[in-house]
């Protein structure tokens, strides 16, 4: 037995391609939509694991320090380091700006690392090119994805750092990349004030009695200084030695620094389920949305392709042909839609959407089958209107009268 | 009257029930002998399209006898279970129009009939070309119905009409798209068909042209059939 639909597509083909590109455009847009998400993951999961840390110290009761703000003072990590089962700990701060250059400026994360060496947890893992900071100030390493180059001078709030090293896929949770500099600056550039807000800081408090007293001449010089030190750090990234738990180490740490410790797992749960969450549901109701008109505009044409042919259906019901025969014809020509679309959206979520577009796209295989399958569904639905047209035309339409 | 052909008796059919109900055949009686060409006659709401769709086991008549061949199909009620089979296998239709499938070739426009049967797709396809062969349209077995002239894509009807080799093809109008020329063409067409398959054919027609070929037909006024001898002219 032939088949019809392949003949009826192959005989007007054209009209089947370009539907189907349309089409696939559509199901290149949902599957980059899928890749959005899953790149949003890859990022986050991406910054815990470029961090080097088992353990991430933050203020009690935060979720920090990425999914909220943390301050903590900056010797913790020594008391932290003295635990037993604590092979490395470090300071760390994280704030998202725009880092300033000549031409512009880029929104990043600027992480302050502890001066050290490579493999202090914190630390950009491996460069691409440069080198490591070996200076205490005004040296950056960038991510590539920056757009910076090495040599590039770049501002941070008042500071100008030269780019000494690029890193790839150093990214925060959001996609923004990562511009490393020393945990001094990085400080200052979160904890600093302006020159005019420090200055109205020391008048107003030269002006209270209560701290500028004249019998105790050398109060006021105190307060100012203890006012104008930046003694914060948004986290301590800890390394815990093979063998022991990093759980433990964390309930030793809460306890005895009465501090909130994270592990690994909680930190992606924090990020997975609370920083994206809300992204994630925005990227679903797209999906959800996306799936929908899919359906909608499948379901029009294999409809429309279908009024097109009462009249030959009709002949063929008259001839004999069985009800599956013409069912299949349907269902076949709207799978074959499906899948011309998900050629083109493969396709086009791969060469184009994904290298395009300003945020990460991961395209997983997994998503690519269940994309298809989903495609394979919702064509077979959309067909059920133009099949239930097709079983509904009278034979006796073939004869006239 | 012979056993195969067709036979009519008595035939009714009516639309609705109670006040509203129609009678659109009241009393078909007709035989047609294998080889036998007969033309079927009538104003507009006379019942043609009615008896047509009657024969071709679209609408069940309400009442009266049909045999087919050797085999009652109706009588005062459906015989054959399977009505599309029995569409295929041993009724042929030619329409008004040709209604070729537009994404078939001529020949698998053809063979299609027989593939529906089950037969193989090659068999379906030589059967499909010995008709062409005996229809003249041999040359254009690989075309699109769209390339064939009207003359030609209503040659390509007929041989569909044909395939199955059944024992009545039911044609309606089948002459109305064409010129005189053509239209006689078609009706030598069918008579010859008849002859060499044996098979029984009811025209349909309003076509002044080609009543006077008949050598019997069957006027339909109000649901009623009457016999006439026609005048059998020569087709040359």
């Amino acid at each position: 037995m032939i088949s019809l639909a392949g003949r009826d597509i192959m005989h007007s083909w054209g009209k089947f391609v370009f539907t189907g590109m349309g089409l696939g455009l559509l199901i290149g847009i949902t599957l980059s939509m899928a890749g959005i998400y899953r790149g949003m993951v890859d990022d986050a999961k991406v910054l815990l694991d470029n961090s080097g840390a088992d353990l991430w110290v933050v203020q009690k009761d935060t979720l920090g320090p990425y999914a909220e703000s943390s301050s903590i003072y900056e010797d913790i990590w020594r008391g932290i380091r003295g635990l037993p089962g604590v092979e490395r700990a470090a300071n760390i701060t994280y704030l998202t700006m725009q880092v300033g250059k000549q031409d512009g400026d880029v929104r990043a994360m600027v992480t302050g690392v502890t001066p050290g060496e490579p493999g202090t947890p914190g630390w950009p893992p491996y460069l691409v090119a440069g080198r490591q900071i070996t200076r205490s100030h005004y040296e950056a390493v960038a991510d590539i994805a920056s757009g910076f180059k090495l040599g590039d001078r770049i501002q941070i709030r008042r500071n100008h750092y030269t780019v000494v090293g690029l890193t790839r896929r150093m990214v925060s949770s959001n996609g923004d990349p990562m511009v490393f500099i020393p945990l001094k600056d990085a400080q200052e550039a979160q904890f600093l004030k302006d020159n005019d807000a420090i200055r109205e800081q020391r008048r107003r408090t030269a002006e209270n009695p209560a701290f500028n007293r004249p019998g105790v001449p050398d109060l006021l010089d105190a307060i100012i200084a203890s006012q104008s030190t930046n003694l914060y750090v948004n986290a301590v990234l800890v390394r815990v030695e093979p063998g022991h738990a990093p759980e433990e180490i964390a309930e030793l740490i809460s306890r005895w620094k009465r501090l909130t410790v994270y592990t690994r797992s909680q930190m992606e749960e924090i990020l997975i389920g609370k920083l994206i969450a809300t992204s994630a549901r925005q990227i679903f109701m797209f999906l959800v949305i996306l799936a929908i008109v899919s359906s909608a505009i499948v379901a029009f044409i294999i409809y429309t392709l279908t009024l097109g042919k009462i009249r030959e259906i009709a002949v063929l019901k008259l001839i004999g042909t069985k009800n599956r025969t013409i069912v299949g014809l349907i269902m076949q020509q709207s799978i074959a839609l499906g899948l011309i679309g998900f050629v083109v959206g493969k396709i086009s979520a791969t060469l184009l959407m994904a290298p395009l577009f300003p945020k990460y796209v991961l395209l997983q295989p997994l998503d690519s089958v269940m994309g298809f399958i989903a495609v394979v569904i919702i064509c077979g639905l959309s067909s059920i209107i133009a099949i239930r047209a097709a079983l509904r035309v009278d034979p006796a339409e073939a004869i006239g009268g | 009257m012979t056993a195969k052909g067709i036979l009519i008796q008595g035939l009714k059919k009516r639309y609705g029930s109670g006040d509203t109900a129609v009678d659109a055949l009241k009393t078909v009686d007709m035989r047609v002998a294998p080889g036998e060409v007969v033309g079927l006659i009538g104003p507009s709401g006379s019942g043609k399209s009615t008896l047509l769709k009657c024969l071709g086991a679209v609408i069940e008549p309400t009442a009266g006898k049909m045999i087919l061949g050797d085999d009652i199909i109706y009588d005062d009620g459906w015989k054959v279970k399977d009505l599309r089979a029995l569409r295929r296998d041993r009724i042929g239709f030619v329409f008004q129009a040709p209604y070729l499938i537009p994404f078939l070739d001529v020949t698998d426009n053809v063979a299609l009939l027989p593939m529906l049967a089950g037969m193989p797709n090659t068999e379906a396809r030589k059967r499909a070309i010995e008709l062409f062969k005996a229809l003249d349209v041999e040359h254009r077995a690989k075309a699109m119905p769209s390339q064939l002239s009207g003359g030609e894509q209503q040659r390509v009807a007929i041989a569909r009409g044909l395939v199955n080799h059944p024992p009545v093809i039911l044609a309606d109008e089948p002459t109305a798209p064409l010129d005189s020329d053509r239209a006689l063409a078609v009706i030598r067409i069918l008579n010859d068909m008849a002859k060499k398959f044996e098979t029984a054919i009811i025209v349909v027609t309003h076509d002044e042209k080609i009543i006077p070929t008949f050598k019997r037909i069957y006027h339909i006024r109000d649901g009623v059939t009457y016999e006439e001898e026609g005048e059998g002219r020569d087709f040359e």
